[in-house]
Order: C-alpha cells, then structure tokens, then sequence
C-alpha cells in the first residue's frame, strides 16, 4: 500500500508538471492557431536560465524564479509572438507546424551553444529536498510545491478565462478574432498575452521537473511530447479536460514504470506509455468534420511532359556515372548520403508537397526499411520487405489520425519517432543500444553494387527513376486525387473520392519509399545504428526539405545537399562555427518560410515563370491579347 | 418519384438549434427552389443532405433508399453532387483536371471524353487547361458545377451557383438548369437572386431560422405574406 501511495504521489507530481506544460500548449493554440512544437524548448530554455541563476551566480531561488518565470519566459512568448507568430497568420498547417519545429531545433541548439552539453547541471529541489512524512509516505516540499503549483493554475486559469475581462477576451478571441476587432478589442494584444502566458507556463513547467529528472536539454524539450496526450484529450481547446489528462497520464506513466519488471526493455517501454497514450486516445476522439478548402499560399508546380521527365532522368543517372568514376571514394560516401537522404526526402514530397499530409517520422521509417534489409539481406526480397514493412507501420501509424486533421497527424508522427527512438530502435532484437546493424550493399543476382562506385551510380538511377515516377504520378489518376485532396478534402468527397482511404494509401506509399531509402542509405555505410534514426534527425530532414521546396522533387535534392553540405563542412571548421552550422536550419525556416512558403525550389520556379510570363507579353500584340477573352457561358 | 427527400431533418449545434425537423423534396427533372434570409439553414441542410455534417434527428433519403448512415462519398457515388457557397475548387488543378478527378472517382466510361462535353457545354472549354485557382470567382461556380455535372448525378444541390455572375451570364445560367432538369436531373437551388429562382423554379421552399414556413409554386411563394416578412420583405412588397 505504501508502494502504491509513493507512485500516486510521484504520478500526481509528473501529472501536474505535464498539465501545466500543456494547458500553456492548449492556450497559446486555442488564441493563435499555431500548435507551438517548440513549448517543451522555451521550458528548457527556462530551466537553463534557472540552473543558471540559482546554481551558477548563485542568486536566492526566490528571485531566480521570479526572473525567469515571470520576467524571461514572457519575453521569449512575446518575441516568439511577435518575430514569428504574426507572420504565419493564414499560412498552411504544414507550414506553421515547420516554423515552430525549427524554433524548437533553433532553442535547442542555442541552449548546446550557450550551456556546454558535456557538463553535468545538477539542480537543487525547493527546501533542499526536505520531507514531510504523510500516510507513511516520504513527501518532499518539492513535490508538495509541485502539486500545490499545479493546484493554483488550474483554478488561477479557471479565474483568469472566466472571471476577468483579458480571460474575456481570450475566450472571444478563439471565437472570431474579427469580430472581437470590430467591437473595440485587440486580438493581436490578447494573442500576445497568451503567449507570453503559455511560455510562462512551459517556464514553470520546466523549473518544477528539471531538479526531479536530469537537467538536459534534450529530454526536457521532449518532456512536452509526453504532454501532447493530455492536450489531445482535452481536444486541445477544454483546459480542465487538458489538466485531469495531464494528471492520469502522470499516474499511468509512473505505475507503468513501477511496476513494470525492472528490465531494460520493460522500462523502455514505460517511457513509451505516453506514446501509447496518445494512440488510444487518438482512436477514441470523436472524428472533424471533412476539412474545408483553406486558403494556402502554396503554389503547385507546373507538370513537365514525358518526354522531359524522361530526358532529365537519364541526364541525372549519367551524371552520375561521370561523377562516380571522377570523385574520390570518400567523396563518394558523402554525395551518396545526399543521394540516399534524396530519396527519403522524396517519399516527404509525395506526401506533403503532393498530398498536403504531415510526417515528423520519415526518417524512423527509413530506420524500419535499413533493419529489414539488414536482417533479411540486400537482395530484392530484404527491399521487398522493406517497402511492405515500413509501409504497413505506416498506415498503422496514420489510421488513428488521418480521420482527424492535419495537426493530429503531426503529433502521432512526432510520438512515434520518439517511440521508436526510445522503445523500438534501442532494443536489442533491433539495432540495439550503441549497436550497430551490419547491412550489406545491393546484389541482385550475379550483379554486385558492393564497389562504392557502382554503388553510387545504384543511388543515382533509384533517385532518378523515383523522381519521374513522382512526376509521372502527379499525371495519374491516383496523383489528380493527391491533389484535389490537398486543396479540398470536403469537395473531394462529395465527388466521391474516400479522403482516408486516400490519405491512408499515401501515407503507406510514402513510408515504403522511405524504407527503400532507409535501405540503401543502410547499404552506403555498410551498417547503421539507432543513432542514424533519431526523431531529431526526422525534423532536420523535414525542414531542409521545406527549404528545399517539399511540392518539388528538386526540392528533395537541394534539401539533402544541404544537409551533405553542412555535414561536410562541420568536421574542418572551429567547434562555435559548428553550433552556428546546427543552428542555422531552425532559424533560417523560422525567418525566411512565411515569406517563401514553397521553398528554395518553388521561389526560383516562379522566378522562371514570371520572366516567361513578361517575354511572352512583350511578344503579344494586343489584338492577340483580345483574341484571348473568353466568353464565360456560351 | 422524388429522387431526394428529407424527412424531419433536426440540426443542434449546443443550445442552437440550425434545422427544425425540416422536411422537403426535390423531384425528379424539375428545378426545386430553396431560399430563405442569411443563416436560415440552407447551407447546413446541404451539409447535411451531402453527409458533410451529421443530423441529430431525421432521415435523407435518394430514389427511396435512406442515405443517412452513410458517409459523404458514398452518398456522392450513390448520384448525390454538390456546389459549394464559399468555393471548394481544387485550385492546383486545371480546370479539365477538376472535372476528370470527378468523373474518375465515380467510375464514368470515356471519362476524358465526358468531360470535354461538359466544358464545352458550359463554355468552359477554351478554360480547360488553365489552373483553377486562377478564375474570377463567376467562372470558378461554372467549374465547380462542371465537377458536379462530371459525377453523372441523379441529384444536383448548387449553393449560390450564380453568385459572381453578371445579367447576362446569369440569364444563360437559367437556361442551362433548365436544361439540364430537362436531361432528368433533380436540382434543388439555393440562390439569393430572387428572380432566377422564380424563373427556373418549379417548387419553393422556404427556410427561416431552421424552420421550413413555406413551401409552394413561385407566385404562391411571393404573394406569402410569412415569407415577405422573413425574406423577400421589401424587396417584394415594393
């Protein structure tokens, strides 16, 4: 009984630190519309600040915590609002959820870059972990803090939304900001608020748990993960139903690793537990309404014609074979990590660019497809079951969500890569914990790709062939449905297209494409390990692809050469040059994508179509220019 | 034979209520009118019909079978198709390409062949390879009633469809739905230009605040003296 009294506490303590964090999440989205996937970053940031302070220059905690709590963490909300938040106003989901998922990467690179991660930070508890003794339980003051903290925001909040005249206006605020602007409101300033709010809760949120864990930057930024499902369960919009979510999820996260057999994989699958949380509730959430068309300033590339497609292809496969006898062999390792991420980050095309659906696990399938070649070999059966393999975890992975909208997408995909990341990919029947899984190179028959060379040329022509059979899709039936689906699942539907059996195919598709790639990518380096899937690496990838232009296939290989680029550069410049190397994606999507929403690739094509667009004016005389106008019903 | 028929349709939305056991018919070749004052219901009852929003009470029915289980694609492959109030184009595509997604998904023979028909039927063929998302909002409802049209319906629900259009495309437009009641089509019409629906309608109902108050021939309708103070009002009497 004492045992199970000691885990309800911890529960109830984990419980309170995961509603608070997430009744900020619900109270910044609800007012903005913007899921901020960087709410866990600015609470480890806020932690930072404190160990800082407190420990560091030795202030009284007091002071420490009015500072970062009530000063810091406001100013971070109320920059992030301004510098970021405005900007994305009636920008695309897909594009608002990057922007923070590059903030997120942004903070947590400038935390490695201000705080040396090497370094152990231990954090004093409140009262210096002194205890009171309750039912025959050891209670520390921290812990009391905690869940007396807990206590006073949900009923603060509660007073807040409905007693006053700024909760007034945030409430009016979620319900039509228009209107609110017309009857002498300000929404831009309720907005503000809000944020500054939420990150002071994601502030108080990391103060309270990081003297209970590790201070790491890593592992408080994902604490936020594991608050996703108390904010799914109150739909991410009912605060109490955020905070009871928040407080079960605590006590099962704490059961489960309690009481589960003390072993490496059962406790491995205990920090999963938030993750299957957000699964199940996902399952039990009451389906949207079909999504309305929104207004996107997404531009949809033109469709090249066979011939081109064709022509390309076998032009980029030459050069291939030029560059492969041409380069050195290391060279070739890393221009063959620019073709193997490619054709990853071409399976993000399909879906997103084509489809108009989220993925923060691309990368995760990729590590499922490299295991299934690695245990069943290189040969077209290992890819076969790569493809299949990945592609059935796939829809798995999607069925709860593709009912919802797109945001529930994104976050079962983000939990997933940080399930795989903490349960699968570690376990010993997988790659194993600092493992590596040997995965051999290619073979089909008597013909061998093991010569890096031949290798390289094998990268090129599955990226090439890939490519211009995306393009070739988009000219499909199946590729016209992708996109009628991503500008209007409700009109879709009403010509009669299944939007989820759609989504779901898609989603299969583009996660069996990244099983291949995961595969050859495996195949290049001879071996991986669970190090080469992380859900980090999934929103680098991510994002380099958006820079690149995610509706584009060029886009695919400008992102990877980024990525090959940075990677080559990283090891032959100064260790600050190298942080400034990882923080650059985050802030570069965070400052140039609302501008440049179809990336790298979509801004030059328009560059294109514009002086194609003037030439051919100039050329127009403008009795050909009236012979134009159409007659609209005739 | 009444193709569409809905029975005692009731919408809540919280204490709201949006649809009041609404009852109605659109037959068979015949152009049905449904009119009524701003956030009288017309646009949710065409959610609901379409399987877009869900009813609390009450039953839709296509050529005697009820519908009301079953979701938005399959009621649009059973002959149910729609046009939106607040456009839904798939503006990445071209204006051919909206139309064939349709034909495809409900399974028509030769559907390129189809849908040329439609667009040069519409006017819209000199269009047809023009991204969508780059038409006046006029030309978008005829793409949008093309799309329609490309799912071979037995039944055509058009939400505001000449909005965007001037006298002169609206008096072609007239014709057209006529026409096509003609073909044999059930078209129920919401529009707010009172005198196409009085021209091409052969029965109108009238919705207001979620409550069906009257229901009659054109002229019946007009002379309505509840109907002339809930929505023709002025413009009517005077």
């Amino acid at each position: 009984m004492t045992t199970f009294l000691t885990y309800t506490i911890i529960g109830l303590v984990v419980g309170a630190v995961y509603s608070i964090a997430a009744s900020g999440l619900v109270l910044t989205y609800t007012t903005s519309g913007i899921f901020n996937f960087a709410h866990g970053a600015i609470g480890m940031v806020s932690a930072f600040s404190y160990w800082e302070l407190r420990v560091h220059r030795g202030w009284p905690a007091p002071l420490a915590l009015l500072v970062v709590i009530l000063v810091l963490a406001p100013l971070m909300g109320l920059v992030i609002e301004r510098s970021v938040v405005r900007r994305l106003r009636g920008a695309s989901v897909e594009v608002t959820l990057v922007v923070t998922l590059g903030l997120l990467l942004a903070l947590l690179n400038l935390s490695y870059y201000v705080w040396d991660p090497t370094l152990g930070r231990p954090l004093p508890r409140f009262f210096d972990g002194s205890k009171v003794r309750l039912l025959d339980v050891n209670i520390s003051y921290h812990q009391l803090i905690v869940l007396a903290v807990g206590c006073v925001v949900a009923i603060g909040l509660r007073l807040l939304l409905g007693r006053t005249r700024v909760g007034l206006a945030m409430r009016a605020v979620v319900d039509d900001s228009d209107l609110l602007a017309m009857n002498a409101g300000d929404p831009e300033r309720v907005t503000a608020f809000s944020w500054a709010l939420g990150a002071a809760l994601a502030a108080l949120a990391g103060v309270l748990i990081a003297p209970l864990v590790t201070l790491d930057a890593l592992s408080l930024t994902l604490l936020v993960v594991n608050a996703y499902a108390a904010a799914v369960i109150g739909r991410l919009r009912s605060l109490p139903l955020t905070f009871a979510g928040g407080l079960g999820l605590g006590l099962v996260v704490t059961y489960a690793t309690g009481y589960f057999p003390q072993t490496e994989s059962w406790d491995r699958l205990a920090a999963g537990v938030p993750t299957i949380a957000l699964f199940i509730v996902l399952i039990f959430l009451p389906p949207a309404g079909v999504a309305r068309a929104q207004a996107s300033s997404r531009r949809v590339p033109g469709l090249p014609s066979t011939v081109a497609v064709t022509a390309s292809a076998i032009a980029f496969a030459a050069a291939t074979v030029v560059v492969a006898r041409g380069a050195t062999l290391s060279n070739l390792i890393s221009l063959g990590d620019v073709l193997g991420f490619g054709i990853i980050l071409l399976s993000l095309v399909l879906l997103t660019g084509f489809g108009g659906q989220v993925s923060l696990c691309q990368l995760t399938f990729a590590g499922i497809g490299a295991l299934a070649v690695g245990k069943v070999g290189a040969n077209p059966l290992g890819f076969l079951v790569a493809a299949c393999g990945a592609g059935a975890v796939g829809a798995l992975v999607a069925l709860p969500a593709v009912r919802l909208r797109g945001l529930y997408l994104a976050l079962v995909t983000l939990a997933f890569a940080r399930f795989a990341d903490v349960v699968v990919f570690p376990n010993s029947a997988a790659f194993g914990s600092g493992d590596r899984l040997a995965v051999d190179r290619f073979e089909l028959g008597p013909v061998s790709f093991a010569g890096e060379r031949m290798y390289f040329v094998l990268l090129g022509v599955v990226f090439a062939a890939t490519a211009a059979g995306l393009l070739t899709l988009r000219r499909s039936s199946f590729g016209r449905r992708l996109s009628a689906m991503s500008d209007s699942p409700a009109a879709c539907a009403t010509v009669g297209i299944d939007v989820t059996r759609t989504k779901l195919a898609v989603f299969a598709i583009s996660a069996a494409m990244a099983g291949v790639g995961g595969g050859l990518f495996g195949g290049l380096h001879t071996g991986v390990s669970a190090n080469d899937f992380t859900m980090l690496g999934c929103l680098t990838l991510l994002l380099l692809v958006v820079l690149g232009g995610i509706g584009h296939v060029s886009g695919a290989i400008l992102g990877s050469a980024t990525l090959g680029v940075i990677a080559a550069i990283k090891p032959g410049v100064a260790e600050p040059v190298q942080r400034i190397l990882d923080l650059a994606p985050g802030v570069v999507v965070m400052l140039v994508l609302a501008s440049v929403p179809d990336g790298v690739a979509g801004w030059w094509g328009q560059r294109v179509e514009s002086i194609r667009a003037w030439r051919r004016s100039d050329l127009r005389s403008p009795t050909q220019e009236a012979r134009t106008d159409v007659q609209l019903v005739g | 034979m009444s193709s569409l028929s809905v029975e005692d349709v009731t919408v809540r939305f919280g204490g709201v209520v949006a649809l009041d056991a609404v009852s109605l018919s659109a037959p068979d070749a015949t152009v049905t009118g449904l009119i009524g004052p701003n956030g009288a219901g017309k646009t949710t009852l065409f959610n609901v019909i379409t399987g877009l929003q869900a009813s609390s009470a009450g039953a839709v029915r296509l050529g005697g079978e009820d519908i009301s289980s079953l979701k938005a694609h399959h009621r649009a492959r059973r002959g149910l198709a729609r046009t939106f109030q607040r456009l839904e184009m798939f503006g990445s595509l071209t204006v051919r390409d909206n139309l064939l997604v349709a034909a495809e998904s409900r399974g028509v023979p030769s559907p390129r062949a189809a849908v040329d028909d439609i667009l040069a039927r519409l006017g819209l063929g000199s269009l047809a390879d023009t991204r969508a998302n780059a038409l006046p909002t006029g030309t978008s409802r005829l793409v949008e009633l093309g799309r329609a049209l490309a799912t071979a319906p037995t039944v055509l629900l058009l939400d505001e469809p000449a909005s965007g259009l001037d006298d002169h495309e609206t008096e072609h437009f007239g014709q057209l739905l006529v026409e096509l009641a003609a073909d044999g089509l059930a078209i129920l019409l919401v529009e707010h230009d009172v005198d196409l629906v009085m021209q091409v309608c052969s029965t109108v109902h009238v919705l207001d605040f979620g409550v069906r108050i009257a229901s009659g021939g054109p002229a019946e309708v007009r002379e309505d003296p509840g109907v002339q103070a809930a929505y023709l009002g002025e413009e009517v009497v005077a």
